[in-house]
């Protein structure tokens, strides 16, 4: 094999890492994602797992995915289809089939290809060539045996041997983008600390897949990614679930205040709970709580006594939250709820995304129930978007629903690391002790925000609670009194709109189609707009982040675009509400519920369709 | 007690200038008065004081209460109470609930405060009745009871609140009635003071929908030989003339006449401290006619309590870290520069 390898410069590439869910794939694909973080690429990753902790070997349900995209320019997506797929297994090829790039690369263990491995992913003899893919460069590499010979001499049990193969397959691709072994030591060292002999395998088996990918280099070509342009700083890798969980942290900082926490698992969101969890360095509370209702409850208690309250769940789990939050609305306390949107409804689907829990945040309560409810783009704005809840909530004596997804929880991109100095103090509207009684109902003029008083405080003694009040905190069931007060509580969430920023528009301020999106599916919606404008098209987009209620420009913004098209993961649940909101605007929609992102391609299509239309 | 008392509330320093709605003749007033001396005679500042409640007829309870309260949502109490009490361990946490509130609807809550052994004070008013809702059967409820939805009687075995604390747990369990406010304001005073979860079960009388329903141990005819009040480091001597007694007889608790054979140093002598859990539940289940209700504290065992729990571990994990703000936090681990 004289030929010298073909290196071919890209701008971007996608890499999948697939395999059975007890192959490691997730940590494989975060060692491959961190090593390029570190080497300054920028990056998007989406882990794909399926609900079940380990479904039944060789099967299509237990497939595990971990999908990364690397680039030097900017990167908004975690990418549609795979430059290069990484197969442990037949029923990883058969989950993968329709994603990979023409063209693209598969590496996969053939050991594993076995005759009942292939017929359980439902193939009668040849994967790569019953789903047509002949024409991707296809590498076999015997995985299994391979790590099996370069590990004889540890005397480890042969289950150990085989949990390296994913660092075999590692090696293989570290070898095809040209990366350093350096970081992945160093996690082997420090993961395993206490067992040398296995630090010593993956670090063997980790070279073993890189030499092996060397000798048999000239079967695909090395792909040469240079770092990408970022703005100047210090950056890490972060997910949204962490990201979150530091946004609170900052918050808390910047208010003076303790955060506590109360939870109750619930994937995709118990990331949350878990970081909040390892805080107690920085005096967090973490309660987990024996429900989600309980998680809630206990996070009002808090409140009420003076801390940043908060509590993370996921879609069903917000339906159980329901009540309490309609109390945080009768009470005027504050509280970050942050729903981790999954496919819905029930329990539906655990681990995919989805955006349809945006009716149950804005009215799924009983009465008239205002709430502020904002939304994160990306996983590292989430740690902005639970900073500004967390803002609004304490200055505004409200309920804020902050809502992310499955693909932003887990996802991870580059964040440039702000000083705590950059971010705004905070400041919740303490009641003092004075000459006159205090009156928990009392408002400030402005923005119609009660006042703050502690338990403790002497003077500030008072009751609140679930029933209709006076401005005394009396009951009170007096025809006027109810609507006055429901009245007010409403204007009080209007009156938030003074405190947010107006809306941003990605592109010309005016043109032929203003391409509309809320929250997590940003990175695909600008990515198919820029694609657009490239193309020469008058094509812009706006991410609404503020929803309730919707920044003040909104008018202004529709009006100087022919067209609105508004994309979103549900049956058109954010366009009813632009319906209702303004009525002047006709709004098209794309749709999709499929626990899938879109893909580029999806959006642009239905942009080339309505710019069609006369 | 008054120069315990360096505060020197009176109880009418707790009293709201709300209206208290109870109907005439409800039991809730004398509990409302038991606690309000109760209160006066503590050293605690008013301002510390925090009631937290949930829905039902004593829910309201902490609108007539001049301290911090909450009323909150039906079944949850236990919740928001444990919320404020683990975010400001300095505040004298009491959870209001009633037997429908604390054991059907919120009865997940209830048994888990009680496992933690947060430091709140639990008052279960017990009248085995709905009474806000007007008239249908609670988890107390006696087997059979006929009531709106239960015309032909219940079909349920009714839990037992002694038993189920015990059974969750539980480090402090006492039994008062209603009527009886100077046994109550010891009660109160007792758990006021004890570090862990205390659970109060108050067999209050609901005039309207199950009037009457502990009159067979209340009544005042009745009382003395039917209701054994413990006293820690006392023996466990009832009747009106203080001639009847418990000992234990095999395994099983057993009622005997003194002079019958029996003196009293042969009685046994109540150990609210024990940590055994064996006796105290064989008191706690004690049902007339076969033996006396017994009153008073039944169950004190010391305990580390949650919110304590939480403050060490908050300590000593801060004292060893590197991470002392927020900004350490985030330039934590792996990080790379750019430009």
């Amino acid at each position: 094999m004289g030929k010298k390898p073909q290196i071919i410069e890209r701008e971007e590439v996608v890499i999948r890492f697939s395999g059975d869910s007890g192959d490691g794939m997730q940590l494989t694909g975060t060692l491959f994602s961190d090593t390029a973080a570190l080497f300054g690429n920028d990056l998007s990753t989406f882990p794909d797992y399926p609900a079940e902790i380990r479904a039944p070997q060789g099967t299509v349900g237990g497939v595990s995915g971990f999908q990364v995209h690397v680039g030097h320019k900017e990167v908004n997506t975690p990418g549609d289809l795979a430059d290069v797929l990484v197969a442990m297994n037949p029923a990883a090829i058969k989950a993968n089939a329709g994603w990979i790039k023409p063209g693209g690369t598969i590496i996969y263990d053939e050991n594993n290809f076995t005759e009942k491995n292939i017929e359980k992913a439902g193939y009668e003899k040849d994967p790569i060539k019953e789903e047509k893919l002949d024409n991707c460069i296809i590498i076999p590499a015997p995985v299994t045996s391979m790590v099996r010979e370069a590990l004889k001499d540890l005397n480890l049990e042969p289950k150990a041997v085989l949990r390296t193969k994913n660092m075999f397959a590692l090696g293989m691709v570290y070898w095809l983008f040209n990366r350093k072994f350096k970081y992945t030591d160093e996690y082997f060292e420090k993961k395993f600390k206490n067992k040398p002999d296995i630090v010593k395998a993956n670090k063997i088996a980790l070279r073993a897949g890189y030499y092996y990918a060397e000798t048999i280099e000239a079967l695909s070509p090395k792909y040469k990614i240079l770092p990408a342009k970022l703005p100047k700083g210090v950056y890490r890798n972060i997910s949204g679930n962490t990201a979150i969980a530091w946004g609170f942290l900052a918050a808390a900082e910047k208010a003076g205040l303790k955060l506590f926490i109360g939870s109750y698992p619930i994937t995709p969101a118990t990331g949350i709970l878990e970081e909040l969890a390892l805080r107690k360095d920085l005096g967090v509370i973490s309660f987990q709580a024996e429900d989600e209702i309980a998680g809630i409850c206990s996070a009002l208690g808090a409140s009420f006594a003076g801390r940043l309250a908060v509590t993370s769940t996921s879609g069903p789990g917000l339906s159980l939250k329901s009540e309490a939050i309609g109390l945080a609305v009768m009470a005027e306390l504050p509280i970050v709820i942050v729903d981790v949107q999954r496919g819905g409804p029930s329990t539906g689907l655990p681990t995919k995304t989805e955006q349809a829990d945006l009716l149950q945040a804005l009215y799924g309560r009983n009465g008239e129930s205002p709430v502020v409810v904002l939304a994160a783009s990306t996983p590292a704005d989430c740690f902005h978007f639970a900073f500004e809840a967390a803002r609004i909530a304490l200055e505004h004596m409200t309920p804020v629903i902050l809502l992310t997804d499955g693909y932003l929880a887990n996802g991870t991109e580059p964040w440039r690391i702000p000083e705590m100095d950059e971010l705004p103090v905070i400041n919740p509207p303490f009641a003092t002790p004075g000459d006159t009684p205090f009156l928990p109902y009392k408002r400030d003029e402005q923005k119609l925000v009660r006042s703050w008083a502690l338990p403790g405080t002497p003077g500030l003694e008072h009751r609140i609670g679930g029933l209709e009040k006076t401005i005394k905190g009396t009951v009170s069931y007096t025809p006027d009194n109810h609507e006055l007060m429901v009245k007010t509580r409403a204007e009080k969430i209007m009156r938030v709109s003074g405190s947010i920023p107006d809306l941003k528009v990605q592109g010309d301020e005016s043109g032929d189609l203003l391409v509309v999106g809320w929250g997590g599916k940003y990175g695909y919606i600008i990515t198919a707009v820029r694609e657009l404008q490239m193309e020469g098209y008058k094509v812009s987009m706006v991410n609404f982040n503020y929803i309730n209620p919707l920044p003040g420009n909104v008018r202004d913004l529709f009006s100087r675009f022919k067209k609105i098209l508004v994309c979103e993961l549900n049956l058109g649940q954010f366009a009813g509400y632009l319906r209702m909101k303004h009525q002047e605007f006709e709004y098209q929609q794309i749709n999709k519920v499929q626990g899938q992102p879109f893909t580029i391609n999806e959006i642009k299509q239905k942009c080339y369709e309505i710019l069609k239309e006369e | 007690m008054a120069e315990e008392n360096k505060l020197k509330y009176s109880p009418k320093d707790f009293k709201s200038d709300q209206e208290v709605r109870w109907c005439p003749g409800c039991g809730n007033h004398a509990v409302l008065s038991a606690v309000q001396r109760a209160l006066a005679e503590l050293d605690i500042p008013k301002e510390n004081y925090v009631f937290v409640s949930g829905i039902g007829c004593s829910s309201r309870f902490p609108y007539y209460m001049d301290t911090y309260g909450f009323h909150g949502i039906h079944g949850r109490a236990s919740t928001i109470a444990t919320g404020v009490k683990t975010a400001n361990p300095g505040l004298s946490v009491w959870q209001i609930t009633g037997d429908g509130d604390a054991l059907a609807i919120g009865g997940n809550h209830f048994i888990h405060a009680v496992r933690r052994n947060v430091d709140i004070n639990i008052i279960l008013f017990n009248n085995e009745i709905y009474g806000l809702t007007k008239g249908q059967y609670s988890p107390t409820s006696e087997k059979g009871l006929v009531t709106r939805t239960s015309p032909y009687g219940t079909v349920e075995e009714p839990f037992s609140v002694g038993e189920l604390v015990i059974g969750a747990k539980g480090k402090y369990f006492a039994r008062t009635i209603d009527a009886n406010v100077t046994l109550s304001t010891q009660i109160y005073k007792d758990a006021a003071r004890y570090k862990g979860t205390s659970v109060i079960e108050v067999l209050q009388n609901c005039v309207i929908f199950n009037d009457g329903v502990h009159e067979n141990i209340s009544g005042r005819e009745v009382r003395d030989d039917r209701t054994l009040t413990l006293r820690h480091g006392e023996p466990m001597i009832f009747g009106k003339n203080n001639d009847k007694g418990l000992v234990l007889d095999g395994l099983k608790l057993k009622v005997v006449n003194l002079g019958d054979g029996y003196r009293e140093k042969d009685l046994l002598i109540h150990d609210a401290y024990e940590t055994n859990p064996g006796i105290h539940y064989m008191i706690a289940s004690m049902r007339y006619p076969e033996y006396p209700v017994a009153l008073g504290v039944i169950r004190a065992a010391a305990g580390q309590t949650y919110e304590m729990a939480v403050e060490e571990q908050i300590r000593s994990v801060g004292k060893n870290s590197e991470i002392k703000c927020v900004a350490d936090l985030l330039k934590s681990g792996s990080t790379w520069k750019v430009g």
